[in-house]
């Protein structure tokens, strides 16, 4: 594994072995010094040319405790707004020596191409591209999963597991990322959502759909083990997605009547940041099933993981 | 004037003859033709008419960046072509007299290929009020063709009038088929692969749509249409309906359509960047078919050359548009000939005959035949070649079969009774003879 592009990418063993990774790496995360010497003399970029307060927080301190140095580059807007394009910053950054660029932009295959177009040496990792993936969020999603429903045993997958993901699938690459992810491990994903918010060709996805949030936190897909709720932007209701943010949030959002027909072991997760009100009320985001804040610290030692996986993993088939 | 002597050629794939070319028209066609012209071999080679192209994007004036008359009337006399049709989206639009007949004049000046401007339906491309059809029509260029390519005439009764309008001078307006709120910041078809991709999707229904309408609208006035690009397995559809029912229309695809995927979207490379966008296998399945039976008359290159910068880059601000003039026929043999769709007498008709037709270019997309025009094209089917956009003539680099295999080559173009292809290669002593 060179870079991580997407969660298509990734074969079963190759997840779950990034997932025991991160297990190793939450205990040391446990310690009282949390600082690991593992990527000393290493350089790790984050390009973010997306506001993301949390993803690039998560990756920085993910970076740092394996001892990299972190170097943030911020980039408002797209690269042409910007006035350098992403192959002149590419360059810049293959000059200055970047092991890795961590990518965050608003166009869907800028990583893939940062990847795949010859302007850079080093690992590329996708912090989300657009509306088309976001893996480390996956990889965070399942993680919380795994320790979770199968006490983070390692070599564990999520077979048999069954996962509702609910909202805006159309424009959502946490969405993309996990339903590979997700399927890829075993587990059985739903997707809810008003038709409007369903790409046309999801047809050929591994996962079934449902318009009904009611009939599949009932059980009508199936006992779930997890509701994991999307964020949904309110101005989507200007692009006719759906006619107001009230009938989103009555016939789509998670409350405290819906959480009750779960069964009681499911979890309820968000990538966050949440529109609580709209997708998700507080009952639900507050609650003891809720994995929110959890997802946030599994965050770091996935990435501690996705990193330590690509940047020492490359060291060493070089010597090899 | 020069004059040539092809020997062994065989005419839209017939038996081999010989034919005379004295000062621009062919004096004898026949296996006893003989004379003292310079001597063209031409065994084992196909002469069709010359290639006449309406779709052809030349940049100048306003983007000689990225292609001018002289460099994309070179290239497309490399690819076979004696005639062009440049389209309208200058900088500024070809919307008026003047613009129009700068161009017309610049292709005469180079004289590689006939190029015949065409005029912009509205103002600016704008869609709101019509440019000067009449002006254009009636000036040096002689502008038959009206498009708004690269924006669709949207508002239905600005198109209904544009369509009436050109009746009086015979002209036609070519649409380009795009129903602009279904296909607000469209990056790729929508299908299976956009969904995969999270690429917004530029769905068939679009184009299909706006087809519809068309074909109804010019059905009402009586009207010729013309449609660019088809792209989809429902718009043939429809053609075939509007034909049915005796309504004049055309309608070209182009040769990436007929050939790649929107499956070869997922490099994310913007190189495969294109409006309309590449289709599903289907969709390509069925305007073969179409080319093959008719519905579709033509194959139009909407060669759209780019500058480098504008391909390299994120897909989605990447700019849309493929070369074509250099690979059209060789992508036609490999999708349509060599599939066994289509003989070498129907490729004359789709890439020569008809398109002359709908262009009112009287003078080409005619018989090979003493007495004809001498407007021809040499091809050797039996050559295999890779594509290297770097060795294209064209300024664009941007081509969508790098590095694929190319079914057959240009030997010769003769255009107006001189080659301006000699072996494959431009013959540049031609800036020395006048035309």
């Amino acid at each position: 594994m060179r870079h991580l592009l997407s969660t298509a990418d990734l074969s079963r063993d190759e997840a779950i072995s990034i997932l025991d990774v991160a297990g190793q790496m939450a205990a040391t995360q446990r310690r009282e010094i949390k600082k690991l010497p593992t990527l000393r003399g290493r350089t790790v970029v984050n390009l973010f040319y997306e506001d993301s307060t949390r993803t690039r927080i998560s990756f920085e301190a993910a970076a740092k405790r394996l001892s990299a140095d972190v170097i943030n580059f911020s980039a408002k807007g797209s690269s042409v707004s910007k006035g350098e394009s992403l192959k002149d910053t590419a360059l810049t950054l293959k000059a200055m020596g970047a092991d890795a660029v961590v990518v965050r932009h608003p166009i869907s295959g800028a990583p893939h191409r940062l990847a795949n177009a010859g302007w850079i040496d080093g690992t590329v990792v996708n912090a989300g591209d657009g509306t088309h993936e976001h893996p480390t969020q996956a990889l965070l999603d399942a993680y919380t999963l795994r320790s979770r429903l199968e006490q983070d045993a390692p070599g564990a997958d999520l077979k048999g597991r069954r996962v509702a993901i609910v909202g805006d699938v159309l424009h959502s690459r946490v969405a993309r990322s996990n339903v590979r992810l997700l399927t890829t491990l075993g587990a059985e994903v739903v997707l809810v959502a008003p038709p409007t918010l369903l790409p046309v060709g999801i047809g050929d996805w591994p996962c079934s759909t449902s318009y009904d949030l009611d009939d599949v936190v009932g059980g009508g897909h199936g006992d779930l083990d997890a509701v994991m709720m999307l964020r949904v932007q309110r101005e989507r209701m200007n692009a006719a997605f759906f006619p107001s943010a009230r009938e989103y949030s009555r016939r789509y959002g998670l409350d405290a009547r819906r959480m009750a027909k779960l069964p009681e072991h499911a979890l309820v997760m968000h990538p966050g940041p949440m529109n609580r009100g709209l997708e998700i009320t507080a009952e639900a985001a507050d609650s003891p099933r809720s994995t929110i804040v959890e997802q946030v610290a599994n965050g770091v030692a996935v990435r501690m993981a996705v990193l330590y996986l690509l940047l020492s993993g490359q060291s060493e088939g070089e010597g090899a | 004037m020069s004059s040539y002597l092809i020997k062994g050629a065989r005419p839209l794939g017939g038996d081999p003859t010989n034919i005379l070319i004295e000062d621009g028209v062919l004096t004898a066609v026949g296996t006893s033709v003989s004379g003292g012209a310079q001597v063209i071999d031409a065994d084992g080679l196909i002469a069709l008419p010359g290639l006449v192209d309406l779709h052809t994007h030349l940049r100048e004036p306003g983007r000689e960046d990225a292609e001018t008359v002289e460099t994309g009337t070179r290239a497309a006399a490399k690819g076979g072509w004696t005639a062009v049709h440049a389209m309208a989206n200058t900088d500024p639009v070809a919307d008026t007299a003047g613009v129009v007949e700068q161009v017309w004049r610049l292709g005469r000046q180079y004289g590689w290929v006939d190029v015949r401007p065409v005029g912009a339906v509205t103002i600016g491309l704008k869609g709101e009020r019509l440019a000067e059809l009449g002006a254009m029509a009636d000036s040096a260029a002689g502008v038959r063709v009206f498009s708004d390519d690269g924006h669709c005439v949207w508002d239905p009764t600005l198109m209904r009038r544009a369509l009436e309008y050109v009746k009086a001078f015979d002209g036609v307006v070519a649409q380009h088929a795009q129903e602009p709120r279904l296909t607000e910041g469209a990056q790729m078809h929508e299908g299976v692969v956009s969904a995969e991709l999270g690429l917004t999707g530029w769905p068939a229904v679009a184009e299909e749509a706006i087809i519809a309408r068309d074909v109804l609208l010019a059905g009402h006035v009586g009207s010729r249409l013309h449609v660019c690009h088809v792209s989809t397995a429902g718009s043939v559809e429809i053609l075939r309906w509007a034909k049915g029912r005796g309504i004049d229309v055309t309608a070209e695809v182009t040769p990436h359509h007929l050939l790649l995927t929107d499956e070869l979207v997922r490099s994310y490379d913007p190189v495969f960047k294109v409006n309309p966008p590449l289709r599903t296998a289907a969709d390509v399945q069925a305007v073969r078919e179409a080319l093959a039976d008719g519905t579709i008359d033509i194959v139009a290159t909407d060669h759209a050359p780019h500058p480098v910068e504008a391909k390299d880059c994120e897909w989605g601000v990447a700019a849309m548009g493929m070369t074509g003039l250099e690979t059209a026929l060789p992508i036609v043999q490999e999708a349509m000939v060599d599939t066994g769709l289509l003989t070498w007498a129907q490729v004359a008709d789709r890439m020569s005959v008809a398109p002359a037709r709908i262009g009112r270019v009287g003078s080409q997309g005619r018989p090979i035949a003493a007495g004809e025009p001498a407007h021809l094209t040499l091809v050797d089917p039996a050559a295999r070649w890779e594509c290297d956009p770097a060795a294209h003539t064209t300024m664009g680099r941007n081509s969508p079969v790098r590095g694929r295999t190319m079914h057959g080559s240009v030997v010769a173009t003769i255009y107006a009774g001189r080659a301006t292809v000699l072996d494959g290669k431009l013959n540049e002593a031609l800036l020395e003879v006048p035309l």
